[in-house]
């Protein structure tokens, strides 16, 4: 093994000091309790993986025949099975594991731990001590690459602790669309998932970055991502939830420091049984004339109890950021919070918020009764409506993948 | 005559939240006839018309609704629609994320219409298909919206709350084409306050209701006439005599 750099060494001591560090949203977990102790699953083509690990993925938005993708990335618990550019966009797309990619590049050490900090909390920490790789990305300068890129992050064995680091890098100009599917295998009951990423959007460029999380009941996902937005770039993320999971805790920070750069989160969740999920999203606009949204679609089901956040804080003049969040409580049982935080710092920011949660209008029920509905229907084209995938803005494709995706999760929940 | 009843409505008394709105009403429409409601606002038009379809707050304390002759009375609200019934609400809901392509698209499963001939019928462009139900539409697009959802539904029955208020006279136009088109061959219940879609639609029959009940009846131009030269003061008159008479 190479020597530690002592930036690394430094890190590595951070880390070890945070390890105890509670994070400031979400239940504890005892990270301990799980294993770290995963077989290697060697390299293999995704289309040649057993079917149900294939279908689990398709559910997740990722295809694994790899088709209509630009580049393929699928890591199966701590073994990278694939990596991978479709030949025509050699020279434009770099998709490989960020420990290769980090032996590869010494310049590659500037971006580690940069957005996010090491000592954020235990999961930051026991990331950074214990890494199973994770996607490093690249899309060269000025190349706009039009098919989107996957990548699909897997579990297949119980109790394990999978802890992935992704750092994308859009170069000036550059511009990709990312779909990345977090799967579970189904005789998983148990497992924790830590996923680092930070994305560093250099000038002019545009990312569209697609993530559907497809747990299952006890999983613990802690994911930890933060962008940092330089000038004219902008970065949209979608985020869809949909499956019952343990708990979920994942508040991204975008970091608008360019000069007119923008930042979106977009989610749909849909939560079931007893998850506890508490995502929101946070834009720092630093940059002058940088603006931004935080939109949200929740549903919240049975017993489950949704957070739903969102903070936009104004450090320069002339930036803009709006809160939008609406919740459709489904049961007496279940919870929503939305909770929004507006900081203006400065004369000539404009942050606004809105929410709203309630049940689903009676009177929408019986309008599309009066059209021959049953009650059951209607109930489920308002909640399909509700989760409305066009609020993405997706490439055409893309939208109908993400679609079809939904569309297998929800007709199985409802 | 033997003609058979589409619709007969027997002593209906109904109840919203414990108050009368519907007091022994009796309305019969023949298989083939439309029927046009006249009144002055809350006197029970909508709150009829929300009764035929079943909706739970109109709740029926007594009577009968006969449909094709058989007893609709306790079906619930898709059920009574599957039998034939179709609606033109005055003011639908709005419903988010829903698209209205969507919907004309299962609606007209099977029926051989396509929601691009749909839209083409009422003068929608296409692109409309992907706007969310009654968002951000004019009065007389949530009319079309409410027609297009009719047409690929191709119910037996029409019930049509006001589908000329709030319209302006290109719409109407088209509205009124397409209803004359509907109502061929069709039987149904048109609730109009001024009329004016009666320059398109030919109805056979009109009954005006106040504070409930339905005061009178006759033609339709006749009874319009009567009500735009003396208001509904003559109605009143009208069912007081008849009052009398019984």
């Amino acid at each position: 093994m190479s020597q530690l750099t002592k930036r690394e060494v430094e890190l590595r001591e951070k880390a070890a000091k945070a390890l105890n560090k509670k994070a400031k949203y979400g239940p504890d977990i005892d990270v301990s309790a799980f294993s770290r102790t995963a077989n290697d699953w060697g390299k293999t083509s995704p289309a040649e993986l057993p079917a149900d690990v294939r279908n689990q993925a398709l559910r997740a938005g990722v295809q694994p025949d790899m088709k209509a993708r630009a580049g393929t990335f699928f890591q199966i618990d701590h073994s990278v099975v694939f990596e991978g550019v479709n030949k025509y966009f050699d020279g434009a797309i770099e998709l490989i594991s960020t420990v290769e990619a980090k032996r590869k590049y010494e310049w590659l050490d500037e971006y580690f731990w940069k957005a996010v900090p090491v000592d954020a909390d235990k999961y930051t920490a026991i990331a950074a001590l214990n890494w199973d790789h994770g996607y490093f990305l690249r899309v060269a300068p000025e190349k706009k690459v039009t098919v989107p890129i996957q990548s699909c992050l897997y579990i297949s064995r119980n109790n394990l602790d999978q802890n992935v680091h992704n750092v994308i890098i859009l170069e000036p100009y550059a511009e990709a669309q990312v779909i990345t599917g977090c799967v579970v295998h189904p005789n998983v009951s148990k497992a924790l998932h830590v996923g680092i990423t930070e994305i560093y959007l250099k000038e002019g460029s545009k990312l569209t970055y697609t993530m559907i999380h497809n747990w299952a009941e006890h999983l613990a996902v802690r994911p930890r991502t933060a962008i940092i937005l330089e000038k004219g770039s902008t970065f949209i993320s979608n985020y869809v939830n949909l499956k019952p999971v343990g708990s979920i805790q994942t508040y991204p920070t975008a970091y608008c420091k360019g000069k007119n750069s923008v930042a979106v989160f977009n989610s749909l969740i849909y939560g079931g049984k007893k998850s506890i999920i508490d995502v929101g999203g946070k834009l720092v606009l630093e940059g002058e004339g940088s603006r931004g949204e935080v939109k949200s679609r929740v549903i919240a089901t049975e017993n489950a109890e949704i957070y739903s956040r969102g903070a936009l804080i104004g450090r320069e003049a002339n930036t803009r950021g709006h809160i939008e969040c609406r919740g459709l409580l489904l049961s007496n049982s279940a919870v929503i919070h939305a909770i929004p935080e507006l900081r203006g710092e400065v004369n000539g920011t404009e942050l606004s918020h809105e929410a709203a949660v309630g049940k689903i209008a009676e009177e929408a029920i019986y309008y599309l009764m009066a059209r021959g509905f049953s009650e059951e229907e209607a109930t489920s084209i308002i909640i399909r409506g509700f989760l409305d995938a066009r609020m993405f803005g997706l490439p055409e494709l893309l939208q109908k993948e993400v679609e079809h995706a939904i569309n297998m999760v929800v007709s199985a929940s409802l | 005559m033997s003609c058979l009843l589409a619709l007969e409505i027997r002593d209906l008394i109904v109840e919203v939240d414990g108050r009368r709105v519907l007091d022994k009403v009796n309305l019969e429409v023949p298989e083939g006839e439309l029927h046009v409601l006249f009144g002055p606002n809350g006197s029970g038009k909508t709150s009829l018309i929300l009764t035929i379809l079943g909706f739970p707050r109109y709740k029926v304390v007594h009577g009968e609704i006969i449909f094709m002759g058989e007893d609709i009375t306790s079906l619930p609200v898709n059920e009574r629609v599957k039998k034939g019934l179709g609606v033109i609400f005055q003011n639908p809901p709005q419903i988010p994320g829903v698209r209205l392509g969507d919907v004309l698209e299962r609606l007209a499963k099977g029926q051989g219409e396509t929601p691009t001939n749909i839209a083409r019928r009422v003068n929608f462009p296409t692109f409309y298909l992907e706007r969310e139900l009654n968002r951000g539409f004019s009065g007389g697009e949530i009319k079309r919206c409410e027609l297009m959802q009719l047409i690929a539904q191709k119910p037996k029955f029409l019930l049509l709350d006001e589908p000329d208020s709030g319209v302006d006279v290109e719409n109407l136009e088209i509205i009124g084409g397409i209803i004359n088109e509907l109502a061929r061959e069709r039987s149904g219940i048109l609730i109009t306050h001024l009329g004016y879609i009666l320059r398109y639609v030919e109805a056979h029959k009109a009954h005006v209701v106040i504070n409930g009940k339905i005061a009178c009846s006759g033609r339709p131009i006749e009874i319009l006439d009567h009500i735009l030269r003396e208001g509904y003061w003559w109605c009143d008159k009208c069912r007081i005599m008849k009052e009398r008479g019984d």
